[in-house]
């Protein structure tokens, strides 16, 4: 399992509803279907994504998240999960939101935009990071609002939500221990586990 | 929906010299009596009825591999396959029904029925009332949903088959597929409701009156006794047809296959169609007229209209379906204003509060409510991955018996 779904899963209790925006292949609710006994539903709008859920018997429902989840009632969820997709949504403060009313805890994860190599690249290069961990140019990227872990952090102040865990890891996404002496300059992503 | 799908939408198969090896091949309609009373929603009561039925592939042993096939407002029980070498065309869905097929009958055993009140062999307005010793006609009782489901059980039963695989729908099966989920929880695994809605809207209601009163007010109707006068209203039913198919297409589909087309190329300043569109509705209502009865169609479409399995739990559909206890896919097509999109997220989203196991897709398609009926790759690729989950349930016992009716 990819390494930040192994981090992601240890936070999900046994026997209870998970909602994954975003979810991919289904992965991470194969394993929880499978490992923890939970009722999940993933929500994607990826075609070959939604055949691969229904095909690992993970339920799907195909939804565009930046339409917005309205239709699914307060706090019906104790997990809303949400893996690298912030970046990439219209409104990424009316998400949070969103999963806050309908989840009773949320986990979201994203890339840091201040990590030094992104740093690096635009203070010397004077052009927008490109790496192979996030491989797209300017103009086409799926990921139209970067942030940083601080910028984050700030947004869950202003917001009075609560960051109940976080952890911070490399591209490989894996736990370093050097990242923790300055996680916003070290650190490529990070998971928060938030409550309101 | 359809049998009489429009030819040029769904590809014309001249019947080849030899059937595809992917059909389910000549296939036989079959007719089965019950004698047990059925009491209806209307609080009559059918003393005896007939039901006929096609299937496909065979019934394993425990018969766990069996697949239930509702039709949808004018459907029949001749799904897949070819009555003989010289039928044009196969079954309505046989698109979707054969071998290595999204419902595979190399693995699944596959029954399809005409609908009580059909005119397609089933018990229906013109089967002899054994009461008056003439045709039902009017005075045959109003079915529902409920009824339909409750008739299927019977079927069931004389299969010997305790829980279906899966019950499969489009529109109108669609919703016969959700109530078996909600009547009899314990006898289905998988239901699939493709292209359907939980209830009708008024809209959809407008559109069946419209269809009753071409039917009824045809001078040729005779209240419904037009079997004893020996004519039938064939200008009301074409009209209803030529109604109920718009409501098929799409708008996009009708621009792209029609647009403003001419047949003879110019304005001929009369009454007589000549853009290609009324051309092709007039062919498509004459062509029903004759082949469909008028009484059966009011009561289609009066099965439709009364569908609501909500209404049972004081119109919660959270609570009817907090009854189900099988898995569901549900699928809509982008383009279908009949029962669009946003009907079935109605369906799912009412599924994920009930918390039950639940997958929806949307399909890009262009041919409207009639999609559910047309291969698109995208269609039959989930269609297949969800019908093999459906086959993980199969018991794999090794022996097999001879399903009698498959002969």
């Amino acid at each position: 399992m990819r390494a930040d779904l192994e981090i992601i899963q240890q936070w999900i209790q046994p026997d209870t509803r998970v909602l994954d925006l975003a979810c991919g292949d289904g992965e991470l609710l194969a394993h929880l279907t499978a490992e923890k006994g939970v009722q999940g539903y993933g929500l994607e709008i990826d075609h070959d994504n939604i055949t691969a859920c229904i095909e690992k018997g993970v339920n799907v429902v195909e939804q565009d998240i930046d339409n917005g989840l309205a239709s699914i009632r307060n706090s019906s969820f104790d997990t809303v999960v949400m893996t690298q997709a912030l970046q990439t949504m219209h409104r990424p403060d009316q998400i949070v939101d969103e999963m806050l009313r309908i989840g009773k805890e949320c986990i979201v994860t994203f890339p840091n935009f201040a990590h030094w190599r992104a740093r690096f690249y635009l203070a010397f290069k004077g052009r927008m990071p490109v790496s192979k961990f996030l491989p797209y140019t300017w103009y086409n990227t799926p990921n139209i609002h970067f942030c940083t872990f601080d910028d984050f952090e700030k947004l869950c102040v202003e917001r009075n939500i609560q960051i109940l865990d976080r952890t911070v890891v490399d591209h490989t996404l894996r736990d370093r221990w050097w990242i923790k002496i300055w996680p916003n300059m070290l650190g490529e992503i990070a998971i928060y586990r938030i409550t309101r | 929906m359809d049998p009489f799908a429009p030819d040029n939408l769904i590809e014309s198969l001249h019947m080849p010299s030899a059937i595809p090896a992917d059909s389910v091949g000549l296939v036989t309609p079959q007719t089965i009596h019950f004698d047990t009373p059925l009491a209806l929603a209307c609080g009559r009561v059918l003393e005896s009825y007939d039901l006929v039925i096609e299937t496909y592939g065979t019934l394993n042993a425990d018969a766990s591999n069996a697949v239930l096939i509702c039709h949808a407002l004018s459907g029949h029980q001749h799904a897949a396959g070819y009555h003989s070498m010289e039928d044009r065309k196969p079954g309505w869905w046989d698109s979707a029904i054969g071998p290595g097929k999204p419902i595979d009958t190399n693995r699944f055993f596959v029954l399809c029925l005409n609908n009580l009140g059909g005119c397609h062999g089933s018990t229906g307005p013109t089967s002899l009332n054994p009461e008056t010793g003439k045709p039902y006609g009017p005075d045959f009782p109003i079915v529902t949903v409920k009824d339909w489901v409750n008739s299927q059980v019977r079927l069931a039963d004389h299969f010997g088959i305790q829980q279906w695989a899966a019950i499969v729908g489009g529109s109108l099966g669609g919703m016969q597929a959700l109530q078996w989920s909600i009547d009899y929880p314990e006898r289905l695994r998988d239901c699939l409701v493709i292209a359907s809605a939980p209830k009708l809207s008024a809209q959809n209601i407008a559109f069946n009156e419209v269809a009753r009163q071409a039917i009824s007010k045809d001078p040729q109707f005779h209240q419904g006794h037009y079997y004893e006068q020996q004519v039938v209203p064939k200008t009301g039913l074409a009209l209803a047809r030529m109604v109920g198919h718009i409501t098929y297409l799409s708008d996009d589909g009708m621009r792209e296959k029609f647009g403003r087309e001419m047949r003879a190329g110019k304005l001929s300043f009369d009454f007589n169609p000549q853009f290609e569109v009324e051309s092709y509705l007039q062919y498509q209502g004459e062509r029903f007229s004759t082949a469909f009865d008028a009484n059966t169609y009011l009561l289609m479409t009066k099965a439709l209209d009364y569908f609501d399995p909500a209404s049972d739990y004081d119109h919660d559909l959270v609570a009817a379906l907090s009854h189900a206890r099988c898995r569901f896919l549900v699928v809509a097509f982008t383009t279908d204003w009949r029962f669009s999109p946003e009907r079935s997220r109605e369906l799912v989203d009412a599924l994920v509060a009930a918390g039950k196991q639940v997958s929806y897709a949307e399909i890009d398609s262009a041919h409207g409510h009639d999609a559910f009926l047309i291969p698109s790759p995208r269609y039959m690729e989930l269609f297949a991955a969800y019908m093999d989950r459906v086959a993980l349930g199969i018991s794999t016992a090794p022996q097999q018996k001879e399903n009698a009716d498959a002969r």
